[in-house]
């Protein structure tokens, strides 16, 4: 039943989607983005939390940072520091220095960084440390002398110097003379390897690695022998066994160069703690790396922008997304939310946060914004003057409850702030206005209706599918939009009406 | 969970939310005409220049430091009601019956402070019930004396008709009764009573509450099948004469009776609801279908030949 007014709009929708799929078959066959997510890359979110007792006077701190490295590429890093100057220091060996004039008590400083799991890896390789001349009293000057031309005479290069020489410390019936050397080096094994490796005009350092296991915290870091031979280097474990099960296990090497870890001026009981999570992502990252430099107008890409503003894009082109759930909430099933949009702005606040955190902060928000809004609403304030006191009051009631849960060590709770204030405050003056009309009931359904709303359009926009293609097929935008012109059309019942007009009978 | 399928409602012809925004109020109702009828006053004002009753006008309040001037407007009345030009769904409607020496009384009997009036007059002004909460102007109205043939039919408030008027045609009609559920308020959703009418004579068909068939007031314990209204026919030509008025071409009018005025307009609506149909027992699709295909010359019609023809068209 096509009515013929109707054939411009039919057309203007069939356009638009061909479009769209043009744009996205192009891509796909042109480019090779995949259609499908298939593919998934590791990324690491790694916290280093940094403890120690300040002295009272002015105190530096400076941490070892992560570099690129074989199968790694450092995404993005950032610090918490209540107080602290933080900077991020990238001449010679990169590490975060913190800085603060006076300190006193327990302090505890947060590093964080994202790392990508990747074949890839753009690292330089890191030349060598120089060789350091150590000296040894008798009668280990001796022994090591021993060690070393045994080892040497049976070796070939730096590598197998190094293999020679573990295995002799790793024997289960040593001679005398590693007996001896044992003893002496006992809980720093790899730093006198290193030193007898240096004595040989061996470049070698201590390094120290991090084994990578999701969901694991309070770590600590592991020292390994690394040996270099030109621009090559070697990676050793330190007993037969790997020095645990560190040797299968996938690992970075967060410090590569022999420089000391952590490094705390002005204070004591220094110590640094590590816990991980892992989670997959689109092989976009890998596909941008393909693409940036392929520009052209039907390559239109937002990989193409700098990195920062790729971040603010991606938020952009997820929208659609959720305004397209609404349009379905709302036209096609009927659900009845406070504020046509407001959903979507939670929903990408969850996206921030995680559903759980967002769920409980959004709810405890406005559920104390609501307590204070009843308040107001008998000072008989004017309109303006009273949202903009709920806006503060939001602003409050995020600050205590991110202080609050920051206090109480659930970093979780200092996303509250991811939420988009003034949003929030209309939805308090909204829903205190819809509770003095209608009473708590209609509350509840239009709050629990924006919540559900939300939560559907958060699970479209954090789906990896939905993010990839939204991503990387401009085309999506286009058929997302005939989508929705569609929608607009449709005159048919709402699902809610299914419900209303169910006793309906007509009249006999 | 009780729901039926979208083909029964379709065979009844019920008219869902999508269709009545997308075929009947985007496409009769031009935007710049909105204003008419989202602000009583200007209602009142356009009514009044074509002739149709309205309840009579005690004054208005547009600025905050005006509201003391509330007690000098209505020193000389015993009843008023004061309303938010720009509420929508009977909210922000206050209605004072009586008065002694202090103090003001509802229709309920409940005693009110002229420093609760004057609090509620700037609530009102500051827009906190008007559309988007944008500033509004205050409506004093004299009271309607209300027909005493409907006084078994209603509890606590006035009851209204509503009539949902097509291109200047009257399609659908009925009368919304208050009871204490309600609270004196003639929505349906709040509880109060629909009672679906013919078109032809003005005679009660069916009767819901909360969407279900009833046969008696809950209140009142009248039987609802003997409602009529008087002067039917009248009401339908002032109902059609709106159309010409406000040229929304897909409205709900809102008319009172009067004891001493007879039918007056209280309110226009230009997004109706759809509980009419409940209360008919009759889905609005197939009248509004007849309506689409009007001729240019059954569109050129006065009010009077138009209310005719629905009556004609329409009739149970």
């Amino acid at each position: 039943m096509i009515q013929r007014r109707n054939v411009p709009f039919l057309a203007l929708i069939l356009i638009l989607l061909s479009i769209g799929i043009a744009l996205i078959l192009h891509r796909h066959w042109v480019y090779e983005v995949p259609l499908m997510y298939g593919e998934t890359q590791t990324v690491w979110s790694i916290e280093a939390r940094v403890e120690f007792v300040a002295n009272g006077d002015a105190v530096t701190v400076s941490l070892v940072r992560p570099s690129a490295q074989d199968g790694y590429n450092i995404l993005q890093e950032s610090g918490a520091s209540p107080g602290y100057g933080l900077n991020f220091i990238d001449e010679g060996e990169p590490r975060a220095e913190w800085t603060i004039r006076t300190a006193a008590g327990r302090q505890e400083l947060y590093y964080r960084t994202e790392i990508l799991e990747s074949q890839s890896s753009t690292a330089i390789p890191k030349p060598a440390p120089a060789l350091r001349h150590p000296d040894w009293p008798e009668p280990y000057r001796s022994a090591i002398g021993m060690v070393l031309s045994e080892a040497y005479t049976t070796s070939a290069d730096n590598f197998s110097l190094t293999r020679e020489l573990l295995k002799r410390f790793n024997s289960q019936s040593p001679p005398q003379h590693i007996e001896l050397l044992r003893s002496y080096s006992n809980g720093h094994r790899a730093a006198l390897l290193a030193e007898i490796l240096n004595h040989a005009q061996v470049p070698a350092s201590v390094v120290y690695a991090l084994a990578l296991e999701d969901g694991r915290r309070r770590q600590s870091l592991t020292p390994l022998l690394r040996v270099w031979s030109g621009d090559e280097s070697e990676v050793f474990y330190l007993d037969a066994n790997g020095g645990s099960d560190l040797r299968d296990q996938p690992k970075i090497l967060w410090e590569q160069r022999g420089a000391p870890v952590l490094d705390v001026i002005g204070g004591s009981d220094s110590r640094v703690r590590f816990s991980m999570i892992r989670r997959e992502e689109s092989t976009f990252t890998s596909i941008a790396d393909n693409l940036s430099d392929q520009q052209n107008f039907l390559n239109f890409s937002i990989h193409s922008l700098p990195v920062e503003e790729q971040a603010m894009f991606k938020t952009i082109l997820l929208l659609p997304v959720g305004a397209l759930i609404v349009c379905i909430l709302r036209i096609l099933v009927g659900i009845r939310t406070s504020g046509t949009f407001m959903p979507v702005l939670i929903a990408l606040a969850f996206v921030q946060t995680s559903l759980g955190t967002g769920l409980i902060g959004f709810s405890l928000v406005v559920a104390v914004g609501l307590f204070i809004r009843s308040y107001l609403s008998r000072l008989n304030l004017l309109l303006v003057a009273r949202i903009t006191a709920v806006i503060i009051s939001v602003i409050g009631i995020i600050s205590i409850f991110s202080v609050l849960s920051y206090k109480l060590g659930l970093t979780e709770g200092l996303k509250i702030m991811f939420f988009p204030m003034i949003i929030l405050s209309w939805t308090i003056e909204r829903m205190s206005i819809l509770w003095e009309e209608e009473g708590g009931r209609e509350v509840m359904i239009q709050g629990g209706g924006s919540l559900l709303t939300a939560v559907f359009a958060y699970g479209a926009m954090n789906d990896s599918w939905v993010r990839h293609l939204m991503f990387n097929f401009i085309g999506m935008q286009f058929v997302v939009l005939a989508l929705v012109l569609m929608i607009g059309t449709y005159a048919g019942y709402r699902l809610s009406e299914l419900k209303r007009f169910a006793s309906f009978r007509t009249r006999a | 969970m009780r729901f039926r399928f979208p083909w029964q409602l379709a065979r009844d012809g019920i008219l869902g939310i999508n269709r009545r925004n997308s075929r009947y109020i985007s496409r009769y109702n031009p935007r710049r005409l909105f204003p008419l009828v989202d602000n009583k006053l200007k209602t009142k004002i356009i009514a009044q220049q074509a002739g149709i009753n309205t309840p009579a006008l005690i004054g208005t309040i547009a600025h905050q430091h005006d509201v003391r001037r509330i007690g000098e407007l209505v020193a000389d009345y015993n009843g008023f009601a004061i309303k938010p030009a720009k509420g929508s769904g009977g909210k922000g409607i206050l209605v004072i019956t009586d008065k002694d020496s202090q103090r003001f009384y509802k229709s309920s009997g409940a005693a009110v402070s002229p420093e609760d009036i004057q609090r509620h007059v700037s609530n009102i002004l500051s827009g906190l019930y008007s559309l988007g909460g944008s500033p509004d102007t205050v409506i004093i109205e004299e009271l309607i004396h209300f027909d005493p043939s409907f006084a078994h039919f209603t509890v606590e408030g006035v009851p209204d008709i509503r009539v949902i008027v097509c291109r200047g045609y009257p399609v659908m009609a009925m009368m919304r009764l208050s009871t204490h559920a309600s609270d004196g308020k003639a929505n349906l959703h709040q509880g109060a009573v629909g009672v679906g009418l013919d078109i032809a004579t003005g005679k009660a068909l069916n009767a819901v509450q909360n969407g279900e068939v009833i046969t008696h007031h809950p209140d009142t314990g009248q039987l609802l099948s003997e409602l009529v209204v008087p002067n039917w026919s009248d009401l339908l030509v002032i109902a059609a004469s709106c159309y010409d008025v406000t040229q929304l071409g897909y409205l709900g009018i809102d008319i009172v009776l009067d004891r001493y005025k007879g039918p007056m307009l209280l309110e226009l609506n230009a997004r109706p609801g759809l509980g009419i149909q409940v209360a008919n027992g009759a889905g609005l699709r197939p009248r509004l279908t007849k309506i689409d295909d009007l001729t240019a010359a059954e569109l050129a019609l006065g009010p009077e030949d138009r209310s005719a023809l629905s009556r004609t068209w329409f009739s149970a």
